[in-house]
């Protein structure tokens, strides 16, 4: 079986797996940091983003040998105790219910503002369009990101 | 633990010390209850413990139902320190732990959550748990200190006397000695915690990958099976061909159930690989001919006959024939899945003579209890454990375990520590579902304009015969989820009739987040707005009509009106319609306002209120009401199963679609200022949206909606 070097969250794991497994599984299954999340195996619902070089990727569906070099990000790696500004604005707007898929919210929310520091309503309708929450807490994910953006909210509430 | 007297309350509380020193103070069940008879082996005994005080000063608080999103990780311990002073900083909440230590028996189906019944049923007891917590913890303090309990107070963990003060850890074990007392519970007026929104304790590990899920579990020897469950629901392996499975790195071991066929792997990858490298003939059975269309058709002709009498008063035929206008309608629901985002998944550790159990389950003693039937155990060798649940919405809640059974077959046959997950597609696929439902509709209209003669009769599955819950919820064949149609409505049409047909389809069906009220209320908003067109008069002004006697519904539909600027003109383009409903003992209301672009619905606003009684979190049931409308708007748009040759058609969120950030309105909920009787929050949100929806597509099509999901232009 290939053996690959994965830099996860600034550490290296050394991980023997099939070329076409799943990031996702790789990271959950033979790393063991399981706040990456499965929901759907096909890309359809984010739960299991994470990103590769500071980009958003659907670890379900992106094969373990085609990461190379590139450096990966889970939601363990975001900050050490909850600090992000993306985790606080979650806490302030009261996000998570259920919380499965939050892992995969919070890590597409904090590639959008990496790239995009104050998005409009669009670009964050079309950054998190991939992540799907059972629970519905769209409204409140977009009033967090907003926060985080220090963009004020809009009289309706959004 | 050493017992004190027990009360001789009903629901009495049992305190004792902890093992380490501290306080425990348990609830104690009336005993067995009668409605276990038609659960096997469900003489299960648990130490219902739900608030621990540590020598260390720790409080531990333990929910006796289960955190699926809902929040009562935060609502229930808000219940317990609003009488206990304590640091809402240092609660440690737990799910229930497994039972051990045999000290009374249970009735497991109370146990379970549901019915969005947990901070009503659990208003008393916890608060009373609090206060007699409280109570010792100030008698052993003012022992100590040498002064009267009654020149003491409490805050923050500490009780207080003048200028001296003790933290309750340090008391927790003698005060678990004292006898128990009998308690006032505050008024209303003094609660500092109870009505004001507290931020949930169950986020900070929800967002950063902490929080663990049943599908988390991991230890060394544990192996993940994948299912090869039948194309046809009870169909049956007729011969497997496992050459290239076996083929498969990391595939172990792979056996045969009677749900089909597992793969045992090293890890999930490998065993979903082996599983679709399976090759299985199948013996498919007698339901290979299901095919939802055929029923649909089946089920509008069923209800041309009469059915089981609900209710009935007056002539309805005599009356719907005098009638110079009428209404004739008829409706069709359709099966849908539950899809919580969490796969459902099982882990089993089983040995000759002790069983360890993982599952996020609405249902753990009533799970228990069927594991425990199903090796030949006693009770106390089951460990149950619940982690967090990732979404529910009714699945989890399967009143046979059907999941944790077929996990129990897999290890009993392999002998192996195994964690069973169903794919995505095993979900969609997997059966459970909120039934099909047709309903026919016939209304007589009077000369005011008000209907006076009506006929419905309802055909669909019923959800609860043959559970242990039939004796509560079906009376003489009729499954009063079938027919949640008490309305405010019905008593004043004079003459009326209500009737239901009960099938039997081989398609397993579960609750549904909302249960009966996610088709019957569509069907009866749907129609008012009807009425009110005919009768010329605005739905939001004919629905008052109805409500003189019914306060609580005017109450919310007042507000949202209000809130909605109801009577104020829209911009063009833009169309408005209104829903309310009761369900599980709140009131609802709904106006939404929405656009249609290009054969495209826009939802682009919702408002919402709700009177539930006291909002014991009120950003609680905002958050409840703002998910239950994003439930009910996928299943009104998107919401589908359907069969064909007996195989269901969806597979996955590409054909089965949720909404999505792009689609979601904006949401605005207000709390109706209420001190009437509390309901509840967790599923009364779904059930208004799909009428509302349908209400404001007529005003902008003129097309009246009698199916869901909706398509315009049929």
């Amino acid at each position: 079986m290939p053996a690959y070097s994965l830099l996860i969250n600034g550490k290296t794991y050394p991980v023997d797996a099939d070329a076409q497994m799943p990031l996702l599984w790789v990271i959950r299954e033979l790393v063991g940091l399981t706040g990456t999340k499965y929901g759907c195996g096909i890309a359809q619902c984010g739960a299991c983003t994470v990103h590769l070089k500071g980009a958003p990727v659907r670890s379900c569906s992106f094969p373990v040998s085609a990461v190379l070099n590139q450096p990966i990000t889970t939601i363990e790696g975001i900050s050490k105790d909850n600090s992000h500004p993306i985790q606080k604005a979650w806490i302030a707007e009261q996000v998570p219910q259920c919380g499965y898929c939050q892992s995969g919210q919070i890590m597409s929310a904090v590639a959008l503002l990496k790239t995009n520091p104050q998005p409009t309503d669009d670009a964050i309708d079309a950054a998190m369009q991939g992540n799907i929450c059972r629970c519905g807490t769209y409204p409140r994910i977009r009033k967090a990101i907003k926060r985080a953006a220090g963009i004020p909210p809009t009289p309706n509430g959004q | 633990m050493s017992q004190n007297e027990p009360t001789t309350r009903r629901d009495f509380l049992k305190i004792g010390t902890l093992a380490s020193g501290g306080l425990l103070i348990a609830f104690a069940a009336p005993g067995k209850s009668t409605s276990l008879r038609s659960v096997p082996g469900s003489s299960i005994t648990s130490l219902n413990t739900f608030l621990k005080i540590g020598t260390d000063n720790s409080i531990h608080i333990i929910l006796s139902k289960v955190e699926m999103g809902q929040g009562i990780w935060t609502t229930l311990p808000m219940l317990i320190a609003e009488e206990l002073d304590c640091d809402w900083r240092r609660i440690q909440v737990e799910h229930s732990p497994p039972g051990k230590a045999a000290d009374f028996l249970e009735n497991p189906v109370y146990r379970s959550t549901g019915g969005s019944e947990t901070t009503t049923q659990e208003f008393d007891r916890y608060r009373r748990a609090g206060a007699t917590a409280r109570m010792m913890l100030v008698q052993a303090a003012a022992q100590k200190l040498g002064v009267h309990p009654e020149d003491c107070r409490t805050e923050n963990s500490y009780v207080i006397a003048g200028p001296k003060r003790i933290r309750y850890g340090e008391v927790a074990t003698e005060a678990s000695l004292l006898p128990v007392p009998s308690v006032q519970l505050r008024a209303p007026k003094d609660w500092k915690l109870i009505g004001k929104s507290q931020k949930r304790l169950d986020t900070p590990e929800k967002i950063n990958g902490k929080a663990v899920y049943g599908i988390d579990l991991h230890f060394p020897g544990l192996l993940t099976a994948v299912v090869a469950h039948s194309p046809v629901f009870g169909g049956t392996v007729k011969s497997v061909d496992a050459t290239k499975a076996k083929a498969i790195r990391g595939v172990r071991q792979i056996v045969r159930i009677p749900t089909g066929v597992a793969v045992l792997a090293d890890t999930f990858w490998a065993a979903k690989q082996g599983r679709d490298a399976l090759k299985i003939d199948w013996n498919l059975g007698e339901n290979a001919t299901l095919d939802t269309s055929a029923q649909l058709e089946d089920y509008r002709q069923i209800a041309k006959t009469e059915g089981l009498i609900i209710q009935k008063k007056g002539d309805v035929g005599a009356a719907l024939a005098k009638a110079e206008k009428t209404i004739d309608a008829t409706f069709s629901f359709p099966y849908l899945a539950h899809a919580p985002m969490e796969p459902l998944n099982c882990t089993v550790k089983l040995t000759k003579d002790n069983c360890e159990v993982w599952t996020g389950t609405q249902s753990p003693l009533l799970h228990q209890a069927e594991v425990a039937t199903f090796l030949g155990f006693k009770p106390e060798q089951i460990k149950f454990y619940t982690p967090y649940l990732g979404g529910s919405f009714g699945r989890r809640g399967s009143f046979s375990g059907d999941w944790i059974m077929e996990a129990m077959h897999i290890a009993k046959v392999s002998g192996k520590a195994v964690k069973l997950v169903w794919s995505r597609e095993d979900d969609i696929k997997g059966g459970y579902y909120r039934p099909m439902y047709v309903h026919t509709v016939q209304i007589g209209i009077g000369a005011n304009g008000l209907p006076v003669a009506l006929q419905q009769r309802i055909v669909g599955q019923s959800l609860f015969t043959n559970t242990p819950l039939a004796d509560m919820l079906v009376q003489k064949g009729i499954d009063y989820s079938s027919v949640t149609t008490a309305s405010p409505y019905s008593n004043s049409i004079p003459d009326h009739s209500f009737e239901l047909h009960t099938t039997s389809v081989a398609v397993p069906v579960l609750p549904w987040r909302s249960v009966g009220s996610t088709h019957t209320v569509f069907v009866t908003e749907t129609l008012l707005d009807e009425l009110a067109t005919l009768a010329q008069t605005d739905p939001v002004a004919y629905r008052r009509k109805f409500f003189t006697n019914h306060p609580r519904h005017l109450a919310a539909l007042n507000l949202a009106a209000e809130k909605a600027n109801w009577d104020k003109p829209l911009p063009k383009g833009r169309f408005r319609g209104v829903a309310v409903c009761e369900a599980m003992g709140s009131y609802v209301a709904q106006i939404v306002e929405l656009s249609i672009d290009e054969q495209a619905i826009r939802v682009h606003r919702v408002v919402c209120a709700i009177d539930c009684g006291l909002a014991v979190n009120p950003d609680g049931v905002r958050a409840q009401m703002e998910s239950g409308i994003i439930f009910g708007l996928t299943a009104a748009l998107y919401g589908e199963i359907t069969l064909k040759k007996g195989q269901v058609q969806q597979s996955n969120f590409h054909d089965y679609p949720m909404l999505r950030m792009a689609e979601t309105p904006a949401i605005d909920v207000h709390l109706v200022p209420s001190t009437e009787k509390m309901g509840g929050a967790g599923e009364p949100g779904v059930a208004p949206i799909a009428p509302a929806i349908a209400n404001a597509l007529f005003a902008a099509t003129g097309q009246r909606i009698r199916q869901l999901p909706i398509r315009l232009g049929q």
